[in-house]
């Protein structure tokens, strides 16, 4: 895109920038647009298997009701409580917000079409996604409320034992990859299997690892059923309680964001990203990006119905599975990967 | 080839991509030390650590300008992500009394002074040693450290995993010894409380944990 923009007489610094600050509005606006949605298709699919209609009344089989509820947010009165820490009560849902939007620099949408190549891309993504647990537990403790604080502490000890198996998981992934690279990444799942399936997820020894980082993410998210920071009958709304207007709104849509990044993450990691499932030559016809959002819809689809049909985790239960069977065994498969990989791929 | 995260580099010196460069550095540098020192000048310890996480996190926009971007994800995810959480989970937790907390300051004053004088001194040894060419960075024989490959991943992981394999596997020994001692330390065998053991729970079958009976009226039931 810089080229182009040189081409319009810029100099080659302003064609830089102004190509990047196009890059930033093409991915956040479209992005925003598609957390609206995926709110609207959460509702629908939830009341799908609730045998219920789900919204139906604001447009066409209620498409713009995300749009509505979003005015609706907008025009409400923001309200500050007054035991509050002002300042920091504030800026805790601009963080969370802001961290949901930044992960998706690094995400390739096609075949380089991706706003920062990064080669530590991999890195980035932990790095920032380390950083959405500050939005919560500072809300939390901003409030001084009681539930909102005990929602932040558990949101926090949540956030945190789950990233550690997931580290593990990616180093998996990367181990197999050879790169930090997302890009390096899909391109190392073409023809993974037979020469014919792309995607880690279809080898047998990182199918499980697959399985591991879909619930992980579930957790890390906090998605039912591991959606205890927000538990109604224990913690009223968990770290949002005091929150109104448009702080309120800055959750819900950054919630959404990071779902719909995990999806992305889903995709990209273990289902070859903007590659079809198949490396067969007729799939290559359609754009990569159709087959990236399908495949980040399909795992959009699993996490609502998971929510849909899952009953909700107990808090012990919850660390029971980080701790005691997530992080061994994804040690555990770190040593079978890299052993592996030493015996056939390097020699030892 | 993948772009490394230092775009300003590609623009090289003297254009308007140098400023940007010259102007990031001095943003990270100051607010580094900005938010250095008001970790320490806070009243409240909270908003201590959340300035300390920005120290943090400009140190890291530091790395990248010299092109470290390896140490500077690992900083945002070790001591960001990881560290500071669990600090703020602690001081968050903490009841603390401003008044005795003001009261020691004056009593450990000197000793933070002697401490911050010898931090200083190594400070100013360090980069002196280092102004003096005694030893290259990466290698402990002088000659310099030759880079893998493009990236710095790379790099560090072939001086770690190579040259200073058993100082690395030390250090990870050691933690684990510090890691276990904690755990030894605060494990209690406790026999008062119930515990539970998931195996049995799950092992549980309907027919063996539930009865089916039919009382007479009035007589109720023998559980």
């Amino acid at each position: 895109m810089t080229a182009y923009f040189q081409s319009l007489g810029m100099s080659h610094d302003w064609a830089w920038f102004v190509a990047t600050v196009c890059g930033i509005l093409l991915i956040a606006v479209p992005l925003l647009v598609a957390v609206a949605m995926t709110i609207y298709a959460d509702r629908k699919i939830w009341a799908a298997m609730a045998l219920r209609r789900g919204p139906n009344v604001v447009g066409p089989w209620g498409l713009l009701q995300s749009f509505a509820d979003g005015l609706k947010v907008f025009l409400q009165e923001t309200i500050v409580p007054s035991a509050s820490n002002k300042g920091l009560f504030l800026i805790a849902p601009i963080v969370t917000f802001t961290v949901a939007l930044l992960a998706w620099a690094v995400i390739p949408f096609n075949s380089g079409a991706v706003l920062a190549d990064l080669n530590v891309g991999l890195l980035y993504i932990l790095a920032i996604s380390s950083l959405g647990i500050y939005g919560v537990v500072v809300a939390g403790w901003a409030s001084n409320s009681k539930y909102p604080f005990f929602s932040a502490m558990r949101a926090a000890a949540q956030m945190i034992s789950y990233e550690v198996s997931i580290g593990f998981i990616l180093i998996c992934v990367v181990l197999w990859a050879g790169s930090f690279n997302l890009n390096d990444i899909i391109l190392a799942q073409r023809g993974h299997i037979f020469g014919l399936l792309n995607g880690f997820a279809f080898n047998p020894l990182l199918f499980p690892m697959w399985v591991m980082f879909l619930i992980s993410a579930l957790a890390e998210t906090a998605r039912a059923p591991f959606d205890l920071t927000e538990v109604e009958s224990e913690l009223v709304a968990g770290y949002q309680t005091e929150y109104s207007s448009m702080a309120f709104a800055a959750y819900w849509l950054g919630e959404y964001a990071n779902v719909l990044l995990m999806c992305a993450l889903n995709a990209v990691l273990f289902f070859g990203g903007w590659l079809p499932p198949l490396d067969w030559a007729p799939l290559y016809w359609i754009p990569g990006w159709i087959w990236l959002f399908a495949k980040i819809g399909f795992f959009f689809f699993v996490f609502s119905w998971v929510k849909a049909t899952v009953p909700r985790y107990r808090y012990d239960q919850l660390m029971r599975l980080g701790w005691k069977v997530f992080l061994p065994v994804s040690l555990l498969w770190v040593v079978l990967v890299s052993g592996y990989l030493m015996l056939t791929r390097y020699g030892v | 080839m993948p772009r490394t995260l230092k775009p300003m580099r590609r623009i090289g010196r003297g254009g308007a991509g140098f400023m940007i460069h010259i102007l990031a550095f001095y943003l990270f540098a100051v607010l580094t030390i900005a938010s250095g020192a008001i970790t320490i000048l806070a009243r409240n310890p909270v908003h201590s650590v959340l300035w300390l996480i920005l120290a943090f996190f400009n140190a890291a926009g530091l790395m990248v300008l010299v092109g470290a971007e390896f140490i500077a994800m690992l900083l945002v995810i070790v001591y960001v992500g990881a560290v500071a959480v669990l600090f703020l989970f602690v001081v968050m937790m903490l009841d603390i009394d401003f008044a005795e907390l003001r009261a020691g300051f004056i009593k450990n004053f000197p000793l933070g002074i002697l401490i911050a004088l010898v931090l200083l001194a190594e400070i100013v040894l360090g980069v002196g040693a280092y102004q003096a060419g005694a030893m290259q960075l990466g290698t402990p024989d002088g000659s310099a450290a030759t880079p893998v490959g493009a990236s710095n991943i790379e790099a560090i992981g072939a001086l770690l995993y190579g040259r200073y394999l058993f100082l690395f596997e030390a250090a990870g020994i050691i933690l684990l010894v510090a890691m276990i001692g904690a755990i030894v330390l605060t494990h209690r065998q406790r026999t008062d409380v119930r515990g539970q053991d998931i195996s049995k729970q799950i092992a549980r079958r309907p027919d063996e944990a539930t009865v089916n009976t039919q009382p007479e009226i009035g007589k109720g039931v023998q559980l």
